[in-house]
């Protein structure tokens, strides 16, 4: 909403009150101001002068020589390139030395020899938006109306010393969506006294004109009021008129449909003109559209409605999509001279439907849509006729004649003073509060610490004790609320074990070197199958009903292939070296849930490529797209939330290298995935070598273990053994691994893989591996001859079981 | 032979005194003090001594054989430290060579705000409460005071899944889940982080996916004193003790009173912060909890909004196109 502060002005006594004090108050009591329009956009020196000659330019087709009066003993000589330009018109000139928009400054000049006194100005040079203007005033010279008065300040005559304060107005606030509503509010803001104008309603004449209304979806109309007016004379408004409609954003068409607006911004109230000649026996017949009726509506485009759409015809008809828009059969054209003018309260949930489906909005259905105030009805339609009379030299032809159902009525509530004090925490005195609600305009009395309060309807949000409460707090001010800080029964804070987990995993992966990643939960259906997550793979990916594009369409079931976004888009921006994480949902929705909410199940997925650490002037780079590095990282991280019995088995799962990828098991449950990227993927998105791993959260914290127990430290020296072998390539090192614990019995305290090789010293087909085996015991000290017992022990076994053979 | 003593002490004191190496002096130290050295060589006729000389003679001997102990032991010494020190002067480093060092990795600058405002309310006695992001209908709108049809549904236009079933608009439902599993008890006090939807074409200040922070206390004479005082201390810790706040009267259905908060922020004015207000009676009621007997606030921020005005970020989009040239700029947070 677009508030003039001149037409504001008119109903409340601004003495003193700047625009900008008017939007610091409004943002303090609950209406948001952020811009402050101001319609002069630099112009000065600009008055109204009279073109008393034109002749053209000797030396120039398009100029002409023009002879203009602006007040001075004689007229001004300036040279005009307009084509519109005609004698007897009255024109913006600025004069020498004036300034225009775009810091543009007026110098006496000579045109191709001819002296130039000035210049006649364009709209678009004063600075005027075109969506502002009529066609005719697009371009060309602006020709004035016959009220500008020569020599007058052009700024007055446009009301461009106006100011257009903008509301952001909340949906509760449609009060606020007329000048009137404004009033009241700034009225209250200020403490200043109100004065709205008087109506003069005309007494009927004897019926000229035949009108009546027809409702046959009352509850979809519960009032319609019209009145015929003839002897219209269509022609431009006057310019106070449009200058308050420019100020208001709305773009001047002729009287008529000016008034209509006019009274629109005013009281609230949309208003509509029919071409009464085309109202076939002055019949109004308000009823809802069949399923595919059409209608041709005044913007020329076929609407075909459904059986919501609630539709004014004359009984044979459509005129109109009630509260949206005119039918182009009967739109008011220049040659109308009788008008059916319709006032009406629609219901806004049948407005908004048909809006909503036909896309179309505008300033009319905005306010039914939230709901016009019935009070004002047929105030607006009596406003409209006297301006009519006024301005468009129209009679009225008619009665007001009114279809209404149901009585609206002011509703009374109460407020108790001991509820107003514990919700606002302040205690307020009775006369205060008594004097907000006067402020208000709300009557109310005070008993025994309980306020009764009338609630105007014009305010529709008010229905409760607590929309008082935030009336008087409002006006009071939030600001001079007191703090204080939480009383009542206290309670530890504390974050659960998960999500203490859950910052631990993040915080320990943040420390190991990887990034945070926060990325998009929808994604698209051919981001979501380049990799599969065998741990989802019973479930279907949800769909967005109606998706803003393909790329966010579906919800995901798999974080890796965003991950993989994020490596590609860093590395198309020359980062190589990326080492990332994220824990976040997936949505997995199964046969079961289709119908219920899906489940949403924590994954945490990390994504090493480049260097995982870079080399530096001492050391050489870590690869991070190596297998190995991301394990490493994992089993730290593993260490770090104390799991252990830890398996890995190979598998093959699409976008995973078939050699390089494994499930990650933890007492035989699946817990999560770690592989090589596919060569094909990674060279698809121009990376390295990439590894990536995800893991189901709750899995994996159901394998943590809470419980830490000391270990008394080893009071016996330890024995160590190394172990080099030979065994065949394919024989997995956790098995052998798993053996020597196996065989060694409790004396082995650790087994550390420290070299694999294969190669020229190595047999074809065999590697070699080495192990550091440690023996101890924890009562006594071991002697040679056990620990060579066991370890001969550990040898046999791994000879006869892998075939192994040792290595000297 | 106590002559001898004497002058084998002052040359062998010379010849200690006279090693520059260590080498040397140990090759002085079995010269003199040896088994087959020289003082051992005089004592060998201590024999031909009377029984009156003998003691005299042999304690003279202990004695010189201490005195060049010691010398010998402080030479050494010496001559170590010299080593050491010659030793040291060739081992200098230049030490603005940069360190090996251990690379460090960064969290998301949202969800460092998100554990930064954790840590605030978690301190005030709060619990970290969680719901679900795809929500009902129910949950996300109508248990907010908001039924279908409701004017301010437009302004959160929604991702539906099913005409039941939406991504959550708001972290608001997570107050409704929560008020019900309490069952009526207080104090309730709850915050609860999370991501959130809305159809917004994303651009410098839109993002159809972004991060809220919603709060909410329940007890029996909650006012918006408190309110005002919570949010203030949360405004504090997150921008400083100075920053100045405002409180201005807004609209959200599941609140009334409705605060919307402003920061002052020295070169942009006053910034919407976030929003708040006294938990509607209708909600209260709707979630179990008598509205006459309880009252409580509630309060959303937008984590992304602390992020920029913190971080002078000037578009939304960093947050999730995840460039490390961004996000490694978070490591300290």
């Amino acid at each position: 909403m677009l508030v003039s502060y001149e037409w504001l002005s008119e109903y409340v006594d601004l003495k003193g009150i700047s625009p900008e004090d008017i939007a610091e108050e409004l943002n303090r009591t609950g209406i948001e101001v952020e811009v402050i329009y101001t319609r002069d956009a630099g112009v000065s020196r600009v008055v109204v002068g009279k073109v008393l000659s034109c002749t053209p330019h000797p030396e120039a087709d398009r100029l002409n020589i023009c002879s203009v009066h602006v007040g001075h003993a004689t007229p001004l000589q300036i040279v005009c390139g307009a084509k519109n330009v005609a004698a007897g018109q009255l024109v913006p000139v600025a004069l020498e030395g004036a300034t225009l928009p775009g810091d543009i400054k007026i110098k006496r000049t000579k045109l191709r020899g001819v002296e130039s006194n000035g210049m006649i100005c364009s709209a678009k040079e004063l600075g005027l938006p075109d969506k502002v203007l009529m066609k005719e005033q697009q371009d060309g010279i602006l020709v004035l109306g016959k009220d500008a008065r020569i020599g007058q300040d052009i700024k007055q005559y446009l009301g461009m010393n106006d100011q257009a304060i903008e509301l952001q107005l909340t949906p509760n606030r449609s009060d606020c969506l007329s000048m009137f509503g404004v009033a009241y509010e700034i009225a209250a803001i200020f403490d200043r006294e109100l004065r709205l104008p008087e109506v003069e309603v005309e007494e009927s004449p004897e019926q000229i004109a035949p009108l009546s209304i027809n409702i046959q979806s009352e509850a979809d109309c519960p009032i319609y009021s019209a009145q015929v007016i003839h002897n219209l004379r269509i022609g431009p408004s006057p310019q106070w008129m449009q200058n308050r409609l420019i100020t208001a954003g709305i773009r001047p068409i002729n009287n008529i449909v000016d008034i209509t607006n006019y009274v629109m911004i005013e009281t609230g109230q949309p208003l509509h003109a029919f071409d009464y000649e085309q109202v076939r026996d002055g019949q109004i017949v308000v009823r809802r559209a069949a399923e595919g009726e059409q209608v041709v509506t005044l913007d020329g485009v076929t609407r075909t409605c459904d059986d919501e759409t609630l539709l004014i015809t004359d009984g044979h008809e459509i005129l109109g999509l009630a509260g949206i828009m005119g039918g182009e059969s009967s739109e008011v054209t220049p040659v109308t001279s009788t008008i059916l003018l319709e006032s009406a309260y629609f219901d806004p949930q049948v407005i908004r439907n048909t809006s909503r489906k036909l896309g179309l909005r505008s300033e009319a259905n905005h306010r039914f849509e939230r709901g016009v105030n019935p009070e004002r009805v047929q105030p607006a339609l009596a406003r409209a006729v006297q301006l009519l009379r006024e301005i468009a030299y129209g009679e009225v032809a008619s009665e007001i004649v009114v279809e209404g159902f149901g009585e609206v009525e002011a509703i009374d509530l109460t407020l108790r003073h001991d509820r107003l004090t514990t919700v606002m925490g302040i205690q307020l005195e009775q006369e205060e509060v008594l004097n907000i609600f006067e402020r208000l305009q709300f009557p109310a009395i005070a008993e025994e610490g309980v306020y009764v309060v009338r609630v105007p309807i014009r305010r529709p949000d008010i229905n409760l004790e607590v929309d008082l409460i935030e009336e008087v707090a409002r006006l009071y001010g939030y600001d001079r609320i007191p703090t204080s800080l939480l009383w009542g029964q206290q309670q530890p804070g504390e974050r659960t074990w998960e999500q203490k987990k859950k910052q631990v995993i993040r915080h320990t992966l943040r420390d190991l070197g990887l990034n945070e990643v926060i990325t998009y939960s929808l994604t698209s259906e051919t981001l979501e199958q380049e990799i599969a997550y065998p741990l989802t793979v019973p479930y279907m990916s949800i769909p967005i009903a109606m998706p803003m594009s393909n790329e966010h369409a579906i919800l995901r079931t798999n974080l890796l292939p965003q991950l993989v976004q994020v490596a590609a888009r860093n590395r198309n921006h020359g980062v190589t070296d990326v080492s990332i994480f994220e824990l976040a949902k997936v949505y997995l929705a199964s046969d079961d849930n289709q119908h219920s909410l899906p489940e949403e199940r924590f994954q945490l997925a990390f994504l090493l490529t480049g260097n995982y650490h870079p080399a530096n002037w001492a050391n050489a780079a870590q690869k991070g797209g190596d297998f190995f590095t991301a394990k490493g990282v994992l089993t730290t991280l593993l260490e770090r939330l104390d799991i252990t019995d830890v398996d890995y088995e190979a598998i093959q799962v699409k976008g995973f290298h078939p050699g390089r990828t494994a499930i990650i098991k933890h007492n035989n449950q699946v817990i999560g995935i770690l592989g090589q990227l596919h060569p094909a993927l990674s060279k698809k998105y121009d990376l390295d070598d990439t590894v990536v791993c995800q893991l189901d959260l709750e899995l994996l914290l159901e394998a943590t273990s809470d419980e830490l127990i000391y270990h008394p430290i080893p009071r016996y020296p330890e024995i160590t053994r190394d172990l080099a072998l030979i065994v065949e390539e394919s024989v997995p090192v956790s098995q052998i691994e798993a053996g020597i614990r196996a065989v060694a019995g409790e004396l082995l305290k650790t087994v550390t893989l420290f070299d694999v090789f294969t190669g020229k010293q190595v047999e074809d087909g065999k590697k070699s591996i080495a192990f550091n085996l440690v023996y101890r015991s924890d009562d006594r000290t071991l002697t040679d001859d056990e620990v060579q017992h066991a370890h001969s022990g550990v040898v046999a076994y791994l000879e006869e079981t892998f075939g192994a053979k040792l290595r000297q | 032979m106590r002559d001898r003593l004497l002058a084998l002490q002052e040359e062998a004191s010379r010849a200690i005194v006279d090693a520059q190496d260590l080498e040397t002096l140990r090759e002085v130290k079995v010269k003199y003090l040896g088994k087959k050295g020289e003082i051992t060589g005089v004592l060998r006729g201590m024999g031909k001594l009377s029984a009156m000389e003998r003691p005299l003679i042999g304690a003279l001997a202990n004695d010189v054989r201490a005195t060049l102990s010691t010398l010998i032991e402080e030479a050494e010494a010496k001559l170590e430290e010299a080593k050491l020190a010659e030793k040291l002067a060739n081992e200098n480093v230049d030490v603005t060579l940069p360190g090996k060092a251990i690379t460090i990795g960064s969290l998301h600058p949202i969800n460092a705000v998100l554990e930064q405002v954790e840590d605030i309310f978690i301190g005030m006695g709060f619990h970290i409460a969680e719901g679900p992001e795809v929500e009902t209908d129910y949950f996300n709108f109508e248990m907010l005071n908001l039924p279908k049809n409701h004017p301010a549904r437009d302004m959160q236009d929604s991702f539906y899944i099913s005409p039941e079933t939406l991504l959550r608009t708001h972290t608001s439902a997570v107050q409704v889940r929560s008020m019900i599993d309490k069952k009526g008890e207080v104090p309730v006090r709850i915050i609860s982080a999370g991501k959130v939807y809305r159809r917004d074409d994303d651009d410098s200040t839109h993002s159809h996916q972004f991060t809220q922070i919603e709060g909410l206390v329940v007890d029996s004479g909650v006012s918006m004193s408190e309110l005002h005082g919570v949010l203030l201390h949360l405004i504090h810790q997150l921008f400083g003790e100075e920053t100045e706040v405002r409180l201005r009267p807004s609209y959200f259905p599941f609140t009334e009173p409705s605060v919307e908060v402003d920061i002052f922020h020295p070169e942009k004015g006053w910034i919407e912060i976030l929003g708040a207000g006294m938990v509607h009676p209708t909600v209260l009621e709707k979630a179990g909890y008598d509205s006459e007997k309880y009252t409580g606030f509630a309060f959303g921020i937008g984590a992304e909004r602390i992020a920029i005005l913190k971080y002078d970020i000037d578009d939304i989009r960093n947050f999730y196109q995840n460039d490390l040239r961004f996000i490694k700029q978070f490591k300290s947070v």
